[in-house]
């Protein structure tokens, strides 16, 4: 089985124009929403009360809401979490409470109206530990795009490294857009799945950059359009398979693996398409803007491995 | 012709052997158990699992099996429900004893004896509670600035100079009410601490001293805060008899406490957070309780306080004997009543025998004083600020004269155990504060273990699936790397002891996604070196060398970025940044070495007409 028969020729370069201006919408619309809508922060970054409660029989998430504002604990959000039995509530920063009496009141209120009910998991984070979760978040981001950049300058010089890093910037403002135009929560585990999308992205992105590098040193005739153009079908085959293999695992932890990752499946699921999409065009067309030369792509080391034959 | 040297066939094979075998111990599950081991860390006498055993077959509980080790009996169950059966019942027949709840892994003696362990669960699969404490350092500062405002009032005093030291935000100052003192005040201040900024300032007209930390003694100070708390909640933890528990310090000012296997997060949470100390008081009984609570004011030389159910008491103003002056508290039984045994020192032992000579037969009462942190906001700032809340929780005669040694009647077994677990558990030096709590019940991870296991057993076989069906017999080369790349990083994590959370597993399922893309390049190279028409050897030959720098470089900026996660993450991302780069480093082993030394073995050494890679045919 193949993908293409031999070596395709879609002429990716030429429609970047395209690329382009679907990058900018998407961007546009991503910070129109961010600025908007915001994103909606979980507890581990707002502070707050999370609690996951089963029943036996289905959870009545009326009576739940109900109960728990007559018993002073705001407006609590209620959501079936998996199964129709069991519920997620989350209620906001409660003042002069500590995490145990919270617990042991809205556990207290919640069995007056129907005992069956079991607690099985509860999350209390003060609001101060979520400030230092976002600034952590925002440095390690920082911190990884930095020693990236250091790296591929290393290895491909800094129109490549420039290239690499806006392709990088791009996934990450159209993955956190997607979260803001959706809603859908963002927590801790989002942030992994994020920084494990800028990981594989980044992956794609220089083994297309390696392909080009590469085929500068072959094709000393061709415009550096034609190269590149080349260089991506080169590894077209192998783009999408690995897209495919990960999305395949992806797709089973969104499926099978419960509520609990399914949010981060998704984060993932999204970051692989945006990551595939951005090393073919953002990466690549970057790195043409900046009329990229052979000069610009030999390592400032000479590697032996690829002198080889 | 490609063909491996020798060493290195064995290097691949003894990796994956090797690593087959450190992987083997999670085969086995394991069983819900009971861990008992003595409150004071002795160990267990021989007749002690007798007596579990034969009180486990009273209450017609069945157990799998019991094993001793060293300070330590393990006693297995066959399902939750007993073990949890069983833990009220051992309590009961064990005082003096921990019983903690636990797993024990099923490994065979012939992998344990080895040192062999399978992987240590994270909270989210094994269930417990999580908690996260903040040291209030500004209360150590100032705890601490106070010893130096005593210490000088002391020698001044001494010296007979008058004065009005006063601890002030942080700086303790030093008016002198005289100014013909000043100089002999100067030498006293300037003799303290060679450290300290002193300065000289007047203060509503007096002259005198303004003395402030050095940035150094700051540090030192709040260091010294945090690995203190820690060491109590070590303590306090040991004490609630937990298996595997973790007590450790994470950023600047706060300790992460993990209690795996706990259910009940409210009693943790008493014995953790509340600093506990005493008071033994005479009571009053000469004047009515319930007078001085309608006139809401107490007698002279009494103070008006409330028991457990919140009737008035009235106590003596003078203290016998304070909290700082016990030394032990332990539960146990006296002539089938549930008491404390309470030992004092020295100074409070001689207290007690004067009071109990003095006053037999009367009413001795002990007051709980429990002084609890919380968070307030004050002005848009969040604020550490700590309540007391005193309670009357026994009162007795006297019985008989005593002084160092002597027991606490008429508490049930539950108060007892908890009473005497804080008593001995000492007072916190610095106030903390709860600010993350986390619980997880038992049965929500069970299913999240399910969960994982089926997310990646799924995604497993559909990637080796479709591997075969794209690449043939190559692809079936790919799936072996990747099964042993999985059965490599099973070992780490269990050589390692870190332990696995759900994000983890969700890293080990990115991996093996990812973990197929070193392979994709190299056999993708392959086919396009076969398409270019050179010979099925050269093609493998080429495909591997030049698809390395490749592999490696895209490897390296994604361990980078799993790296920075690791070292900035706590928690759900720290678990998946661990799985994510063990991944990345041992499927760069199996997918370029091992599957090169399979792939080496079936076609290298002969001569090929073709290659099972799929795709076009090569022309021979």
């Amino acid at each position: 089985m193949s993908l293409f028969g031999k070596t395709p020729s879609f002429d990716f370069m030429g429609k970047r124009r395209l690329a382009e201006v679907l990058s900018v919408i998407l961007i546009v619309v991503s910070f129109g929403s961010l600025f908007i809508r915001g994103l909606n922060f979980g507890i581990d970054f707002t502070g707050g009360v999370l609690l996951e409660v089963a029943y036996e029989g289905t959870a009545d998430l009326a009576e739940i809401r109900e109960v728990l504002t007559e018993a002073g604990f705001g407006t609590p959000l209620v959501q079936n979490f998996g199964t129709a039995d069991e519920a997620l509530i989350r209620l906001p920063p409660q003042e002069n409470q500590d995490g145990g009496e919270i617990r042991d009141n809205v556990l207290g209120a919640l069995q007056a109206s129907d005992p069956t009910v079991e607690l099985r998991r509860i999350e209390f984070v003060e609001s101060q530990v979520g400030e230092d979760l976002t600034e952590q978040g925002s440095l390690a981001m920082l911190i990884a795009l930095i020693l990236i950049f250091i790296y591929v300058m290393l290895r491909f010089r800094w129109k490549f490294a420039a290239g690499a890093i806006a392709a990088l910037v791009h996934d990450v403002v159209l993955l956190v857009g997607y979260f803001s135009v959706f809603g859908i929560g963002f927590d801790l585990t989002i942030v992994a799945a994020i920084l494990a999308t800028i990981g594989y992205s980044l992956n794609d992105t220089i083994v297309v950059f390696d392909r080009i590098r590469e085929n500068f040193r072959i094709m000393r005739r061709g415009s550096a359009v034609d190269i590149i153009n080349t260089s991506i079908n080169q590894m077209l085959a192998r783009t999408l398979i690995t897209a495919v293999t990960t999305l395949l695992v992806l797709i089973s932890l969104f499926v099978l693996g419960g509520e609990a990752v399914s949010g981060f499946a998704l984060a993932l699921i999204v970051g692989i398409v945006v990551g595939t999409y951005s090393s073919i065009y953002i990466a690549s067309a970057l790195a043409l803007a900046l009329d990229v030369s052979p000069a610009d792509l030999m390592p400032v080391k000479r590697e032996e491995v690829d002198e080889l034959p | 012709m490609n063909r491996y040297p020798l060493w290195k066939n064995l290097l691949v094979a003894g990796v994956v052997l090797f690593g087959a075998i450190i992987a083997a111990p999670n085969l086995f599950g394991d069983d819900p158990a009971l861990q008992i081991t003595r409150e004071d860390g002795a160990p267990l006498a021989a007749a002690t699992i007798d007596v579990v055993t034969s009180a486990l077959a009273a209450a017609e509980i069945e157990f799998l099996s019991t094993e001793v080790d060293g300070g330590a009996a393990l006693v297995r169950f066959g399902n939750v429900e007993s073990q949890l059966a069983a833990s009220t019942v051992v309590r009961e027949e064990l005082p003096f004893h921990v019983v903690a709840l636990t797993l024990a892994p099923r490994t065979p003696v012939l992998l344990s004896a080895l040192g062999l362990q399978p992987m240590s669960l994270g909270l989210d699969l094994r269930g417990g509670v999580h908690f996260l404490y903040q040291v209030d350092l500004d209360t150590a500062l100032t705890q601490y600035l106070q010893t130096f405002e005593s210490d000088i009032r002391a020698r001044l005093r001494e010296a007979g100079i008058r004065n009005r030291v006063r601890v002030n935000g942080d700086f303790v100052e030093v008016p002198i009410v005289d100014r013909e003192q000043l100089d002999a005040a100067g030498d006293i201040v300037y003799s303290l601490d060679p450290l300290l900024n002193i300065s000289s300032a007047t203060f509503d007209g007096d002259p005198g001293f303004r003395i402030a930390l050095a940035p150094m003694q700051v540090t030192e100070r709040q260091n010294f805060a945090i690995q203190q708390n820690t060491i109590t909640l070590r303590n306090r933890v040991n004490e609630l008899g937990v298996a595997e528990p973790v007590v450790q310090r994470q950023g600047i000012d706060r300790i992460l406490v993990q209690l795996p296997g706990v259910q009940d997060p409210s009693q943790a949470e008493r014995i953790l957070g509340a600093t506990a100390t005493l008071e033994f008081r005479l009571v009053d009984t000469e004047n009515d309780p319930f007078d001085a609570e309608r006139r809401g004011r107490a007698p002279l030389n009494s103070i008006l306080r409330f028991d457990t159910s919140g009737v008035p008491v009235l106590l003596r103003r003078d203290v016998i004997v304070s909290g700082d002056q016990l030394t032990d508290a332990t539960f146990g039984y006296s002539q089938g009543q549930p008491a404390v045994f309470v030992r004092l020192n020295n100074q409070g032992a001689n207290r007690m025998l004067e009071v109990t000579q003095a006053n037999l037969n009367r009413m001795m009462a002990v007051l709980f004083i429990e002084e609890k942190p919380e968070i307030i906001e004050r002005d848009g700032e969040q604020i550490m600020r700590t309540t007391r809340e005193e309670t009357v929780i026994n009162q007795a005669t006297i019985r008989g004269v005593f002084s160092s040694r002597f027991q606490i009647t008429g508490v049930s077994p539950f108060e007892g155990q908890d009473l005497a677990l804080m008593l001995r558990a000492g007072a916190l030096a610095t106030p903390i504060v709860k600010v993350e709590e986390r619980t997880i019940g038992p049965s929500l991870g069970q299913d999240n273990i399910e969960r994982g296991r089926n997310a990646v057993v799924l995604g497993f076989l559909l990637v080796v699936i479709f591997m075969t069906l794209y690449y043939r017999v190559f692809g079936l080369i790919a799936n072996l790397a990747l099964f042993a790349n999985l059965v490599l990083i099973i070992a780490l994590l269990s050589l390692l002891q870190a332990s696995l959370t759900l994000p983890g597993i969700a890293g080990i399922v990115l991996t093996v996604g990812m973990a197929v893309d070193a392979n994709v390049l190299i056999f993708e190279r392959i086919r396009e070196e076969l398409r270019n028409g050179n010979s099925p050897q050269a093609s493998i030959r080429a495909g591997y060398d030049k698809a390395f720098s490749t592999i490696a470089d895209a490897n390296i900026t994604t361990l980078i970025a799993a790296v920075v996660l690791f070292a900035f993450g706590t928690g759900p991302v720290k678990g998946f940044a661990i799985t994510l780069t063990l991944g990345i480093v041992t499927s760069m082993f199996t997918a370029i070495i091992g599957t090169r030394a399979v792939v080496n073995l079936i076609y290298g050494s002969r001569q090929v007409g073709s290659l099972s890679i799929g795709g076009q045919a090569a022309p021979a």
